[in-house]
């Protein structure tokens, strides 16, 4: 036919920040061909959403862009340099041409407006037609992306939507004026597992009946298996390999996409590793007599008040496990299925209200801070987001000698920077880096100084909260390689938190399953990766994309098949 | 690949002037932010050194009725000896408006300290602990804000000093009175920013950790949550001054004799304006616009470039700059190095 929808050449983006200029994207070349999904991987600073964003024109005032992207519409009959395009021709393109679906669904859609007014907005832009026929447009978009009754569900604010629908609102809004080319960045990081899944079929269907061209901007290697024709990889600011899906997954040729795909955790890795974990634990408690769980709970209930004469929401529903001596319990859940609400039970941050939780030897039921202070110098904790979880006026040396001086064991920072230099060095960080502050280091840095905190005073529990999640991939599989290697040097137990099966199959021993708060499944990572008894467990299984092509279109057939077993729509 | 690698934080050593606040925003400022930034703080510089020099300046006091040669007299217009003239009560104008300077001076930096640790001490309090007294504490913030300030001050006035007005006791119920229609907007602010922060993964982290009460508070929330500080301090300075000036403007303020002040020096000026006398109310009125101006364009300005979708920044050239590091841990020392550079 024609040719690409889409052909960047040779851009290069600038930006202006208080430290100079900085360049973001140098030389890039591509194109999207139609209907095509073409896929940009690559790392948080890779340049990968900057390129993206220029396609539609929508970079900031301090950015400086060089070269051309050329854009055609739909038919294929005119071209635009959006570059040099002034702001009205840009309105021009944008919802016509080509049109963009957000990151974050809950964000990008206005909540005080229906959401059949937000999706007739871009028909307005664009064209002259009553209000009557641009509700008929959006109904009529709305079934098409699998809303069901899309015409009472039209009138509906986005706060009435779930995460999932939430989504294909947007994307419904990006598709109603049925533009040649739509831009995705990261549509489904924000979601559930189980979601992302119904999300991508959804994207995977815009190519087939649609025809429309996607660029798929992700950092997970799973989803560019699941969806993607043609994958370009970017590694700051230059494409460093650009081939068609199934050749890249099957042999990929820079260096850094070798790496890459060497560092996405896949389910099965951990097996080995914790079976040898297992026997060497068993040795060494041989002769020991029967053990003291480090944390026991039965019938665990945790309830958020609600407000005044409603019943209060129940997070946590009769859950029982136990955490042995030197074990890592993973625990994995989607959102809202209250994992960490557990995990800040155990840390004393959130109370219980009914069953019994014990953790070391204290029980929760009755807590009070002050008996409770001294059990706190030995239960670590590791936050989600290492960024966060530091304050940014105190250098790492400071923070990391928190909970030193806090306990007594030094009388003030100063004193403590002995032992903070030799956890800095456990956690393989020059001890340079404790005279400098959370922001001058990298994610993946910071994330090991929180977890030199955590395991400041050698406790015997550590509670890490989705350590690895605000991570890029590769960042994650090293800390990941840490947080396995210390637990061997230190013992402690460990309860790991996380919303990803394969994270939590390389480390856990053993593996707990929570769905709407309560226990599904818990047992060995053979046990429940291998053979999942709960159909919940299996779904889930199942909707985590694996990076590899062709064996994720036959786990593909193997979800639809589940779903339709569960009688299909329940979530 | 040529890229040179940096790491897209700024070097920590820009040494101890660097760190300072104000310095740094106007290395910050580019453009127009910069003149107005630059424009404040020549008009406040001037403004502070005037009042810190006025017994050097001025050539009488702020009292001063006669000289060697006699009375000044009465509103006499510009002369040699009276390079302003003088007011209807005989006083130099250009020694009062000088003198004025120090007045208003030592008023905002009482006022300003006071409020700022009131409101802040209040603020980080109530915002942390929360429950009753911080309803309390919010009530009668809202309670203060409900009255019209000027009202407020005046009654504090008269029940501070007495209706007796001594340099220092006038200066102190000037300030104080100026306080305490501040310390709701201080307090407000650190309230507000103590909650969001109370909320922060390092605080959770900090009391996961089992510390105190009192060390949470002030080592982790209160320096982080007196940033916007600078800002509003600016902004309320030059308030403080209208403030002040409205206060001797309507007779409760300070005894000429006493101290020079801008304000009452317009009220006694009133009725000269409609004679043709414009001297009396001019140099008072225009110091207090002067003064009032730079400390706004200050504070305005720090506003601007402590947010940084407002702060202007120079256009860079297509392809220029350095590449930023992405996150990727390849910056990250292997085995050997850090052995090396721990021993």
């Amino acid at each position: 036919m024609s040719g690409p929808v889409v052909d960047i050449r040779d851009l290069s983006i600038s930006f202006a920040t208080d430290a100079g200029a900085v360049k973001a994207v140098d030389g890039v070349s591509l194109q999207v061909n139609r209907g095509e999904v073409l896929a940009i991987v690559g790392e948080s600073g890779s340049g990968k959403t900057v390129t993206a964003k220029s396609i539609l024109g929508l970079l900031p005032e301090t950015a400086t862009t060089g070269g051309a992207v050329l854009l055609s519409n739909r038919a294929g009959t005119s071209t635009s340099d959006v570059v040099t395009l002034s702001g009205k021709e840009l309105r021009g393109i944008r919802g016509s041409d080509v049109s963009m679906v957000f990151q974050e669904p809950s964000t990008a859609l206005n909540p005080v407006y229906t959401v059949g007014w937000q999706i007739a907005e871009g028909l307005r832009a664009h064209r002259k037609l009553s209000a009557g026929e641009a509700k008929r447009e959006a109904v009529e978009i709305l079934r098409k992306v699998g809303i069901p009754d899309p015409e009472t569900r039209v009138n509906h604010y986005p706060h009435q939507f779930s995460g999932g629908q939430k989504q294909r609102i947007v994307i419904a809004s990006a598709l109603v004026l049925n533009p040649g080319l739509i831009v995705a960045d990261e549509p489904t990081t924000a979601l559930d597992v189980t979601v992302q899944a119904e999300i991508l079929d959804l994207l995977r269907r815009l190519r087939d009946e649609f025809d429309t061209a996607i660029v798929l901007i992700t950092h997970n290697m799973g989803v560019v298996a699941d969806l993607a024709d043609r994958v370009v990889v970017m590694y700051q600011g230059t494409v460093v390999e650009e081939a068609d899906a199934t050749t890249l997954f099957a042999s990929p040729q820079a260096d850094y996409t070798k790496k890459l795909l060497d560092a996405v955790p896949r389910i099965g890795q951990g097996r080995a590793h914790t079976e040898e974990r297992a026997r060497l634990r068993a040795e060494r408690t041989a002769g020991a007599a029967a053990e003291v769980a480090v944390v026991e709970a039965s019938g665990l209930v945790i309830e958020y008040p609600g407000r005044f004469g409603r019943k209060g929401f129940r997070a946590v529903d009769e859950v029982s496990f136990a955490i042995r001596p030197g074990e890592v319990l993973g625990l994995v859940g989607e959102s809202g299925s209250g994992k960490t609400t557990i995990g800040r039970a155990i840390g004393g941050l959130t109370r219980i209200t009914g069953g019994s939780l014990r953790v070391l030897g204290f029980e929760m039921l009755d807590f009070s801070e002050r008996r409770f202070k001294p059990l706190r110098a030995d239960i670590g904790f590791v936050f989600q987001d290492p960024a966060a979880s530091f304050n940014p006026l105190l250098t790492i040396a400071d923070a990391v000698a928190e909970p030193l001086v806090i306990h007594g064991r030094a009388k003030n920072p100063a004193a403590a920077r002995k032992r903070v230099d030799e956890l800095l060095e456990a956690v393989q960080l020059p001890k340079s880096y404790g005279d400098r502050f959370p922001h001058e280091l990298s994610g993946g840095q910071r994330q090991r100084a929180s977890l030199a905190r955590g395991l400041a005073l050698e406790p015997k529990l550590l509670i890490a909260d989705e350590p690895t999640s605000a991570l890029d991939v590769s960042v994650q599989a090293r800390v990941l390689e840490l947080f396995a290697e210390l637990q061997l040097e230190f013992g402690f137990a460990a309860l790991f938190i996380s919303h990803d099966l394969a994270v939590v199959d390389l480390l856990a021993d053993r593996i707990a399953v929570l769905y709407r708060g309560e226990l599904v499944e818990e047992g060995t990572g053979a046990e429940v990766l291998g053979d999942p008894k709960d159909p919940y467990t299996r779904r889930l299984l199942a909707s985590l994309p694996v990076p590899d092509p062709a064996e994720q279109a036959a786990r593909r057939a193997t979800l639809a098949r589940i779903r339709q077993e569960a009688g299909d729509n329940q979530l | 690949m040529t890229t040179e690698l940096v790491a897209s934080v700024p070097p920590t050593s820009r040494g101890f002037w660097g760190r300072l606040p104000v310095l740094k925003q106007l290395r910050q400022s580019v453009g127009l932010q910069r003149g107005m930034l630059v424009a404040g703080l020549v008009i406040v510089a001037i403004f502070v050194l005037v009042a810190i020099f006025a017994p050097v300046i001025a050539p009488y006091g702020f009292a001063q009725l006669r000289d060697a040669q006699g009375p000044f007299g009465a509103q006499q217009p510009p002369s040699a000896a009276h390079i302003m003239g003088t007011t209807v009560g005989g006083y130099d104008v250009y020694s009062r408006v000088i003198w004025g300077a120090q007045t208003a001076v030592l008023v905002i930096v009482i006022a300003v300290v006071f409020s700022i640790f009131a409101g802040i001490f209040l603020g980080l309090v109530s915002g942390y602990i929360g429950g009753w007294l911080d309803r309390v504490l919010v009530v009668i913030g809202d309670a203060v804000y409900a009255f019209p300030s000027l009202l407020l001050a005046i009654v504090l006035s008269i029940v501070i000093s007495g209706g007796q007005s001594s340099l220092w006791g006038g200066i102190f119920a000037a300030a104080l009175s100026i306080t305490v229609v501040y310390i709701p907007q201080y307090y407000r602010v650190i309230r507000a920013e103590t909650i969001r922060i109370k909320a922060e993964p390092y605080v959770e982290s900090a009391k996961m950790l089992g510390a105190s009460t009192p060390r949470i508070m002030f080592r982790h929330v209160l320096r982080n949550a007196t940033r916007t500080l600078p800002i509003i301090f600016t902004l309320n300075s030059s308030e403080a001054i209208l403030t002040l000036a409205g206060l001797g403007f309507l007779g409760f303020g300070i005894e000429p004799t006493a101290a020079a002040e801008w304000g009452y020096d317009l009220n006694k000026a009133l009725s000269d304006v409609t004679s043709g006398i414009w001297w009396t109310a001019l140099f008072p009125g225009l110091a207090i616009v002067l003064s009032v101006l730079g400390i706004t364009l200050v504070g305005e300005s720090l506003n601007d470039l402590a947010d940084p979708r407002l702060r202007g920044r120079k256009r860079v050239k297509a392809k220029s700059g350095t590449m930023s590091l992405t996150s990727v841990d390849a910056a990250l020392p292997s085995d050997v190095e850090i052995l090396e550079e721990n021993r």
